[in-house]
């Protein structure tokens, strides 16, 4: 074939090129395309100079990444500094289970016997399918986890998290509570004092390598901050020797609970508070609001004669009475309205500081009616019944104090021997606070004090004076509870036996037996508060179930801090008969 | 100009390769910078678990425990304890 013809091929097969077309055409299009090109450069350098914020962020997010930097909560410490409650970092072992599909059954097997479990169990963790996330174990210690790691299984991952231990267990689990599995606070001081033990999480944003390396620090969002420490009045060594002696009291007088408190006598700090039965914060798994209540501070009792000395201390106060005063007990029964009061035992005349010394329902009545309600009833508010102690504990109990206004003579006769009102054990210690600093109350702490509380006088020195004798008779030979006696120290206290209030009136079978008091007289330093709640053993009284437990708790706890005797030639001195009533 | 030029160029090259090697320097010290900083979290957790092993060895259970079965420890009783007292001091 041969070329003859110039004439385009194209233009044989497309006629409309042979078209004469209008000139605007083509410049239409070529405005079009300027045009088109002027927008694309606008909307270029609108991105590069006018917003390039955006742009670059976008880069930045291919590269940068926010890590979370985890805070650790707080330990809680005793007085002294030993550890109570510490977090330590634990791994958690999660996976994907769609990733675990071709996993072969040996290597499964391996798994599940690094993490301790049966392969069964695991296989059966993963089997939904659906799922992106599943935890195979929950806090296991970061060796057992590396082990696990080792094994490289696809769709296994490890979590950091914390966990909280409590090395001295049951016998601070009162106290300081415990934890739920997302750090937070449930019971006890970890409730109380959630905010200043939590940490709070920090973040910061870092360029991270191909390997995953971090390799530049771009800003620290936010700086994490670890929980502060909360340090508590508590002694250990002195919550120890009153959990095991409150124990084996428990234990040996078949009660069905019991509670201790040791108040430091100057200062208003609780140095030990415990609790029958107990639990192992560690271990939760078999655990019941029985064993998990802080009876002492949530729980409320009829406190009996342990509130005598705040009736005669007031009868002192006003000089109605004097500690020599005769009051006619004869014949140990009284009658007020249509109601009779009894006691125990019929004493006849005794004198003041003998209704104390052996624990004279009658007298103290008797006393108490010489004094308008309004008096009494200011006074056991200002002593701070019916009112939360304000420690700060969760769940603190008011306790049950009628007003005054409505008091008849009977509840007002009662209440002087501590029925008809009802308080816990926590506020009864406290109270007698008046009776180891010359009359004023202190304010209780569980937290370590630094500064001198600021109290509220309630008595007269010369009246406290007075008290404090009576309550040393009331331990002595012929006082209701000479077991209460501690060799080399001059003790002070008061029994307390109440039936148990039930339905709108009282169980005489069943009895919460108590002992309260303070040593060394001269210069108290300990409030030792006792409570047994229904002794079942043979035992119910105040004087034989509760005051051995003052007796060893005191008596450990002047020897452990090294307080002098201030009757050292009480030594071998052995304890006289058992009292009469408590 | 031209020779002007070149040298500018050189001296442009230099100094980016420059920052690129002082970039890879401080990349590479900070990595460094970062394990130093993982070791010490993990020295700082070690100690947390030891103390709360010597705090759980400690326990006053067990000491107490020890004291009286493997020791034969006991409380001094009265009879056997004698109290000094401080010349002029008060008993």
């Amino acid at each position: 074939m041969k070329f003859e013809k110039r004439t385009p091929r194209f233009e044989k097969r497309t006629p409309e090129l042979r078209l004469k077309l209008e000139g605007w055409r083509s410049r239409l299009v070529l405005v079009l395309a300027i045009g088109g090109f002027a927008v694309l450069l606008g909307r270029a350098f609108y991105l590069q100079a006018l917003d390039h914020g955006f742009l670059q962020a976008k880069g930045e997010a291919r590269y940068t990444r926010v890590i979370e930097l985890p805070a650790s909560r707080g330990p809680v410490k005793d007085r002294n500094g030993q550890l109570l409650a510490v977090s330590t970092a634990v791994e958690s072992i999660w996976a994907i289970p769609d990733e675990l599909d071709d996993v072969q059954d040996a290597k499964l097997r391996a798994l599940a016997a690094a993490l301790g479990e049966n392969a069964a169990g695991i296989r059966q963790k993963i089997a939904n399918k659906d799922r992106q996330f599943v935890y195979l174990k929950r806090q296991i210690s970061p060796d057992q986890a590396a082990k696990v790691m080792a094994l490289h299984v696809p769709g296994v991952f490890q979590q950091r998290e914390f966990r909280r231990y409590y090395p001295a267990g049951e016998v601070m689990a009162h106290v300081v509570g415990f934890t739920g599995i997302e750090d937070n606070g449930q019971e006890g001081i970890e409730l109380a004092a959630q905010r200043r033990l939590a940490g709070t999480p920090g973040s910061r944003k870092v360029i991270k390598d191909r390997r995953g390396r971090v390799v530049e620090d771009v800003e620290s969002l936010r700086p994490p901050r670890d929980g502060q420490d909360v340090t508590l009045a508590i002694d250990q060594r002195l919550q120890f020797l009153a959990h095991r002696e409150l124990r084996t009291a428990v234990e040996t007088n078949h009660a069905k609970g019991g509670s201790a408190v040791i108040v430091d006598a100057r200062t208003g700090e609780v140095l030990a508070l415990v609790n029958q039965p107990d639990y192992n914060p560690n271990n939760r798994a078999m655990v019941t609001g029985r064993q998990t209540r802080n009876r002492s501070v949530t729980d409320v009792f009829e406190p009996g004669s342990t509130l005598k000395p705040f009736t005669i201390a007031a009868a002192l106060d006003d000089g109605l009475v004097k500690p020599d005063t005769i009051i006619q007990t004869a014949p140990g029964k009284l009658t007020i309205g249509r109601a009779t009061i009894s006691d125990a035992h019929a004493h006849g005349a005794l004198t003041v500081a003998q209704v104390i010394q052996k624990s004279s329902n009658i007298g103290t009545a008797k006393i108490q009616l010489m004094m308008p309600a309004k008096r009494m009833g200011t006074v056991y508010e200002e002593l701070g019944f019916g009112a939360p102690p304000h420690t700060g504990f969760p769940g603190e109990a008011r306790g049950l104090l009628r007003p005054w206004a409505h008091w008849r003579p009977i509840e007002q006769a009662t209440m002087a021997y501590g029925q008809g009102i009802a308080v816990s054990l926590l506020q009864v210690a406290r109270a007698y606070t008046v009776f180891t600093n010359g009359g004023v109350l202190l304010p209780l702490s569980l937290l370590r004090q630094d500064a001198p509380a600021i109290g509220k006088r309630i008595y007269s020195a010369e009246t406290v004076v007075q008290v404090d004798r009576m309550m040393e008779m009331a331990v002595g030979r012929e006082g209701t509870a000479p077991l209460a006696q501690v060799p080399g120290y001059r003790v002070a206290g008061k029994t307390g036996t109440a039936y148990k209030a039930e339905r709108g009136g009282y169980d005489v079978h069943r009895y919460v037996a108590s002992f309260v008091g303070f040593a060394p007289v001269s210069d108290p330093r300990f409030i030792v508060a006792v409570m047994l709640d229904e002794p079942s053993a043979g035992k119910h009284f105040g004087g034989d179930v509760s005051a051995p437990v003052f007796a060893s708790v005191m008596g450990a706890a002047l020897r452990m801090m090294s307080v002098p005797p201030d009757a050292p030639q009480t030594f071998n001195v052995q304890a006289g008969r058992a009292g009469s009533e408590g | 100009m031209l020779r002007v030029n070149i040298l500018l160029l050189v001296l442009v090259v230099g100094c980016a390769l420059g920052v690129i090697t002082s970039q890879h320097q401080a990349r590479k010290l900070f990595v460094e910078l970062e394990n130093e900083q993982d070791t010490a979290k993990k020295i700082a957790e070690e100690w947390t678990q030891l103390q709360l092993e010597q705090s759980t060895w400690a326990t006053n259970k067990r000491v107490a425990a020890i004291a009286q079965s493997q020791l034969g420890m006991r409380l001094p009783d009265p009879s056997t304890t004698t109290v000094l007292t401080m010349e002029g001091a008060q008993p």
